[in-house]
């Protein structure tokens, strides 16, 4: 009698498992959304990374980035680049030796001194900037005024040809300078 | 319609027109009598379409910034521990875009098995979650570090936190929708407004608990918000929480992009920089008694403040009246959410004395608030996020309460 008991138990719980589970169903896929073709994702795909893949064809030196540049960021970052109240500066190497910024605000951050990677640039001033009309500037002019902006930090030659071949192997002064995350929590304060 | 407009727009009318005869009757019977107890009762307002605030409280944001801004949330104007709405918190760096829902698309590819188009409506065909997390921009409290004054309130200091439901699809759920393909680490998430902000994400955050919310409080999120379709990753930084989101592109090495490298990282007096600080440290701020409130001598006053840490559930605040000399633990309401605020209280009778109140989280993994001086030796004066020390109000003899520039 007991075990017929027990027996039914275990077939309630069963049989209510299997309802529980037909309530929702679960399944790996609900084939949702619509499968992305080529031209979507040429449209979409617009990031570029430090290794150079997604720089478009095209390119640019100084001399052509200094008209651009006056025509389209002095306004906001001021005509050599050394910021404005409208936007902060993008040039400027100091200090030349270490990497104070932790220590005190005595040294304002560019550029120069303190972006990592050179492709970051390009990403940027494509998918932001000018900040009044961001998508507004042609592959040459983004590659021409990365150019100025490198030259003016002193980090490539003036006469400098920038391209997708040549962007990624532009080296920062501030590349080394980044730590992963080494707070965990717990009981030391990082 | 027009009639019914009319009998409304009447009746409001009457209700206005009794309301203006009000103080008169009072006066006429020569001592003020409440309205709680008044015989004669006005009629009221009329039902509405949308429920506003009573007059009498005007809670708003502080918007700074033109285009690229944010709008602090009045901390000091809540209870418990749900943000309305339309007092959360913003931050935009090329204003809020405004998107139609027929056209909203968001792209999935990169490594994975099938690239796949999902608009909103695919979204919200997936099985939906509802969970509670707080939102924390990573700059949250730089006013306070950098530039501190007598006058901050609790709002300039600590605005940039709010803390909403949210419902949505989990990731995951997305992810195995398209498959995941080998090699991927982590992800670009990009959105759909004028700077097209994007920002690397490690795969085991998307794997873990990260949402796509396409509701905030049980309503379509707000434009600021993230209209449609918002990334939501529980207890990380504010700017990684994409909103108007058109993009996930798996990837295997992070793309480095400017606010994950110019901004965003923090520079420490070793003379490197952390990246990729993803989660926001345990933190806590007393909301009341707070500038520019005034104490009465010898009343008892409710000490109530919020707690919250990205890394988990609070454990407990620990309050101090004496600049921290002695600590007492606070009542926590319950439930306590992770990686959401949490309300704390302690009862207190002001003497007339000076004193200094001085709240302390600590949360499920033992991290506890750090002191100023503490804060300000490891990360530095120069740091640029990631504020969490113990923040102070200076009740003085008069009994107002202003902020504590030195700690």
């Amino acid at each position: 009698m007991t075990g017929l008991i027990r027996l039914t138990l275990i077939a309630a719980v069963l049989l209510l498992g299997v309802a529980c589970r037909s309530d929702q169903q679960t399944v790996a896929r609900y084939g949702v959304g619509r499968p992305a073709t080529p031209a979507d994702i040429a449209a979409w795909n617009i990031d570029v990374n430090p290794s150079g893949e997604g720089l478009p064809a095209g390119r640019g030196t100084a001399e052509e980035g200094a008209r651009v540049f006056a025509a389209s960021c002095a306004g906001c970052h001021g005509a050599r680049g050394e910021g404005l109240p409208a936007a902060p500066a993008l040039v400027g190497r100091e200090p030349r030796e270490g990497f104070p910024f932790g220590e005190s605000l005595k040294y304002v951050r560019t550029v120069g001194n303190y972006w990592p990677y050179a492709t970051t640039l390009y990403d940027y001033i494509n998918r932001t900037m000018p900040a009044t009309a961001p998508g507004s500037l042609t592959p040459d002019e983004i590659y021409a005024v990365v150019a100025w902006i490198l030259a003016q930090n002193d980090i490539i030659p003036p006469t400098a040809v920038i391209d997708a071949a040549s962007l990624p192997k532009v080296r920062m002064p501030a590349r080394d300078r980044f730590v992963p995350d080494d707070r965990q929590g717990g009981a030391a304060f990082r | 319609m027009t009639r019914r407009a009319l009998l409304v727009g009447g009746a409001a009318a009457a209700g206005t027109a009794l309301l203006g005869t009000l103080p008169s009757l009072v006066q006429a019977q020569g001592s003020p009598t409440p309205s709680s107890v008044a015989r004669q009762r006005p009629l009221g307002e009329p039902t509405s379409a949308i429920s506003a605030r009573s007059s009498f409280e005007q809670p708003a944001r502080t918007p700074t910034g033109q285009v690229t801004g944010a709008s602090l949330s009045p901390l000091q104007e809540f209870s418990g521990t749900i943000t309305p709405t339309d007092l959360h918190f913003e931050r935009h760096h090329s204003g809020v875009p405004s998107i139609n829902p027929a056209d909203y698309e968001l792209l999935v590819h990169g490594l994975v098995d099938r690239p796949t188009v999902f608009t909103l409506a695919d979204l919200k065909r997936l099985p939906s979650t509802t969970r509670t997390y707080f939102l924390e921009c990573s700059g949250n409290g730089r006013t306070a570090y950098r530039s501190p004054k007598r006058e901050l309130t609790p709002q300039l200091i600590d605005g940039l936190t709010s803390n909403a439901e949210w419902t949505g699809v989990p990731l995951t759920t997305v992810l195995s929708e398209i498959g995941v393909k080998p090699g991927a680490g982590w992800m670009l998430a990009e959105g759909g407004d004028a700077a097209l902000l994007s920002r690397s994400i490690p795969l085991e955050k998307a794997m873990d608990d990260a949402l796509l919310v396409y509701a905030q409080n049980g309503e379509a999120l707000r434009p600021a918000a993230g209209y449609p379709v918002r990334l939501l990753l529980p207890g990380w930084e504010g700017n990684t929480n994409v909103k108007w989101l058109r993009r996930l592109k798996l990837i295997a090495q992070p793309n480095m992009s400017r606010d994950e490298t110019s901004k965003y990282t923090d520079p420490l007096p070793n003379g490197t920089a952390r990246q990729f600080s993803f989660v926001m440290d345990v933190k806590s701020i007393i909301t009341y008694p707070a500038h520019p409130v005034r104490l009465g001598r010898h009343e008892w006053v409710q000490i109530a403040g919020i707690a919250w840490s990205g890394r988990g559930k609070v454990t407990r605040v620990d309050v101090s009246t004496d600049g921290g000399a002695t600590w007492i633990a606070a009542e926590l309401q319950k439930p306590i959410l992770s990686k959401a605020h949490t309300r704390f209280t302690r009862m207190w009778r002001w003497t007339g004395e000076p004193a200094t109140l001085l709240s302390r989280a600590t949360d499920e993994t033992g991290a506890t608030q750090p002191t100023l001086v503490k804060f300000h030796e490891k990360r530095g004066q120069g740091t640029d996020y990631h504020f969490n020390h113990i923040r102070g109000w200076v009740v003085e003899q008069d009994g107002l309460v202003v902020y504590q520039v030195d700690a």
